[in-house]
């Protein structure tokens, strides 16, 4: 008997017993859908991860921090000269494997007070940098334009600020029913007048986006037809703090609203309070791009070493990567797929037991038409593949089905638990799903297959 | 070369430690074309013949040719050919597969000789036409009488063009009536030229095929019973044709 005879045969077995085929497959749809649901909620929650990771910079980012210097070098104390702008020349110069540096300096209170159109704000992503910050951190202007180096040399009183900024001190676009957008107005940081010329791009995660642009449309169409109510209640304004969620990466884009960037010399000035210090200014840190990621080690060697040649051999910086959160990354999404895929792959094989039980039950039912098919010349071999490929098509209708239920499943766990991270069904997790439920197809119709196949012809004669 | 050939066939069965002889040095040649019956009371070892000879179990002992190929030592796999190339069966209780219907039913045998659609239908068609069941193609063996069942039946053992068509019991659950027609047909067979063995108990049945081998506590019996044989009846001038409707 060849296969598709053997299929077709398969095929009107499952035809003919419909409800008990239904619910075999049940338990193949269910893991299915689950395993590939699963899945796509790890995979949205892997690139939710990334992109935040990106969104600062990416693995390619290395940050020289100012630290007190080590113990054991406490007596060369005076000797040691802190981050300054010879380090970033000298990597600029000095490391090949170092594509952009920028120097960083933020006031020694962490949290420095800004305040414009009569509010106030408090934030600790402000800095005086160079221009190529905003390159290198991923920012994208929005408005306006990013100071330059021009800006920089004479130390103008220029200020670019991040969307979340604006939106503690002019007001978010949704309360006044339109974007502000603040170009040439003056704020002050720590009481220092400054002028924003320019303002970055909004930056939100894909979800937040989706969220803002429905709600944006449910406005215009109420504005349309004058049904426009203004929900801003009146009274004191209540903060109720950052609501992100700390696995979609919405922190990542949260700090990127919230900077405040001027050029670094502006900085020194507010800080030293003077209109032109005369010192090397001291750095807070600095922010290093490396060319390439494969290089990661060699590049952390160089700019280790030149700066232990600067500092003449103390200590008095550390080194921030982001290895750690790419790792964190991959253990939490290789944990959540590890849990995930092993309860799918249980509730897989409870339903592959579910159809070696059917496949017993239907064998012995069908003792005597084993029989008959050996009397008349079926093999061992034709009545063995006739039960398997029964069993792994009631598998593969189980798993077609459990590929279109699993869109289902992930609406209803979206529905019921709403995440930052949008589900994504890859081909890959598809594929896996299926042969994996193939595989148990196969696995289950083996035993009552060789059960069947080494029936005595005779006794299934007789069977009654 | 005598179509089969038995040689000192034995079948042993070990049952808690004693030993059984179902079969006891039997030697037996059945020619081409040969019409006869295997007569004994249940228990005396014919079934167990029969599915020796119809290639459904192995001997113990001793050697047989079936069409000069020796099959007592043939693997499951290679009996499962003899049977689908050159043995048909048609049983007591029809044994038809009640889910397919009356042609697909036929073309069962033809399906594990790897015969193509279109050819399979068409000896299907012929065999039917052969007994006379051409109008119920498409009916399921629960919507057929006894007797169109057992045809059913026969042109399914017919539809590999076998050597041997071996029928156990095959009127046992028809009327006497009907059995007359099915008895009919398998005479029919015989004079076209195919070797036709039926095994039963029933001496009116015996009493139709010119050639009778009686089995008796696993060996053939030198004479045969006469009132078993049902050839008391031809001693009593009766012809040794069909069984009377009685």
């Amino acid at each position: 008997m060849s296969v598709v005879n053997a299929i077709i045969v398969g095929f009107k077995e499952i035809w003919t017993h419909k409800f008990r085929s239904a619910l075999t497959m049940l338990g193949i749809i269910l893991g299915v859908s689950s395993l590939v649901a699963k899945s796509a909620m790890v995979q949205g929650m892997e690139n939710g991860l990334k992109s935040a990771l990106v969104a600062l910079g990416g693995l390619q980012k290395i940050r020289v921090e100012a630290q007190s210097v080590p113990i054991e070098q406490r007596h060369m104390r005076d000797f040691a000269r802190g981050l300054t702008l010879n380090d970033v020349r000298s990597l600029i110069e000095g490391a090949p494997e170092v594509e952009l540096v920028s120097p960083e300096m933020r006031f020694d209170t962490s949290y420095p007070t800004l305040a414009a159109n009569g509010k106030t704000h408090r934030t600790f992503m402000t800095a005086g940098c160079w221009p190529v910050q905003a390159q290198m951190m991923e920012h994208v202007i929005g408005h306006g334009r990013m100071f330059n180096e021009i800006d920089d040399e004479e130390a103008r009183d220029v200020v670019v600020i991040g969307t979340g900024i604006r939106d503690e001190l002019f007001g978010k676009p949704e309360d006044g029913g339109s974007e502000i957008i603040p170009i040439g107005r003056q704020m002050t940081v720590n009481g220092h007048p400054l002028t924003i010329i320019g303002m970055f791009e909004h930056y939100e995660s894909e979800t937040d986006r989706k969220t803002r642009e429905l709600r944006e449309a449910e406005l215009a169409r109420q504005r349309e037809s004058g049904t426009l109510t203004l929900t801003n209640k009146t009274g004191t304004r209540r903060d109720r703090g950052w609501s992100g969620s700390s696995r979609g990466g919405g922190f990542a884009y949260w700090i990127k609203n919230n900077t405040v960037y001027m050029p670094l010399n502006t900085m020194w000035k507010l800080k030293s309070g003077l209109s032109n210090a005369p010192a090397e200014p001291r750095l807070s840190n600095m922010e290093i791009r490396i060319r390439d990621v494969d290089h990661f080690d060699l590049a952390l060697t160089q700019i280790r070493n030149i700066m232990m040649v600067n500092h003449r051999g103390i200590e008095d910086f550390s080194f921030r990567t982001q290895e750690d959160w790419a790792e964190q990354i991959q253990t939490s999404v290789k944990s959540a797929r590890l849990s995930g895929g092993l309860i799918a792959a249980i509730s897989l094989f409870v339903g592959g037991i579910g159809i070696m039980n059917i496949m017993l039950a239907s064998i012995s039912e069908r003792i005597r038409e084993i029989g008959i098919r050996k009397a008349v010349g079926a093999g061992a071999f034709d009545v063995f593949i006739q039960i398997l490929v029964e069993s792994v098509v009631i598998a593969v209708a189980g798993g077609l089905l459990g590929l279109l239920a699993s869109r289902g499943v992930i609406w209803i766990i979206t529905t019921a638990t709403p995440t930052d991270n949008d589900p994504v069904i890859t081909w890959g997790a598809m594929l896996f799903a299926f042969s994996f439920s193939v595989l148990v197809g196969l696995a289950a119709g083996l035993v009552p297959a060789l059960k069947a196949a080494r029936m005595n012809v005779i006794q299934a004669l007789r069977y009654d | 070369m005598a179509l089969l050939e038995l040689r000192n066939v034995s079948k042993i069965y070990h049952l808690g430690g004693e030993e059984i002889r179902a079969l006891d040095d039997i030697s037996l040649d059945i020619e081409g074309g040969e019409f006869c019956s295997i007569i004994g009371p249940s228990g005396s070892g014919k079934s167990t013949l029969m599915h020796i000879l119809g290639c459904l179990d192995s001997p113990s002992l001793g050697s047989i040719r079936l069409d000069g190929i020796e099959v007592a030592r043939a693997s499951q796999r290679e009996l499962a050919h003899v049977r689908n190339r050159k043995i048909g069966f048609v049983f007591q209780f029809f044994n038809l597969l009640p889910k397919l219907n009356v042609v697909q039913n036929v073309e069962l045998p033809m399906i594990y000789a790897g015969i193509g659609g279109s050819e399979r239908r068409q000896r299907a068609l012929k065999a039917l036409e052969m007994v006379e069941l051409t109008n119920r193609l498409k009916n399921r063996p629960s919507q057929l009488s006894g007797g169109q069942q057992q045809r059913v039946a026969i042109a399914r053992a017919l539809v590999n063009d076998p050597k041997i068509i071996f029928a156990d019991e095959p009127t046992g659950n028809l009327d006497t009536h009907t059995g007359e027609i099915i008895l009919a047909l398998f005479r029919q067979l015989s004079q076209e030229g195919r070797t036709v063995i039926l095994v039963t108990h029933n001496p009116e049945i015996a009493a139709v095929t010119p050639r009778r081998i009686e089995i008796r506590n696993g060996k053939i019996a030198d004479r045969v019973d006469e009132r078993l044989a049902g050839l008391d009846r031809l001693a009593a001038g009766q012809p040794a044709t069909l069984p009377e409707a009685n």
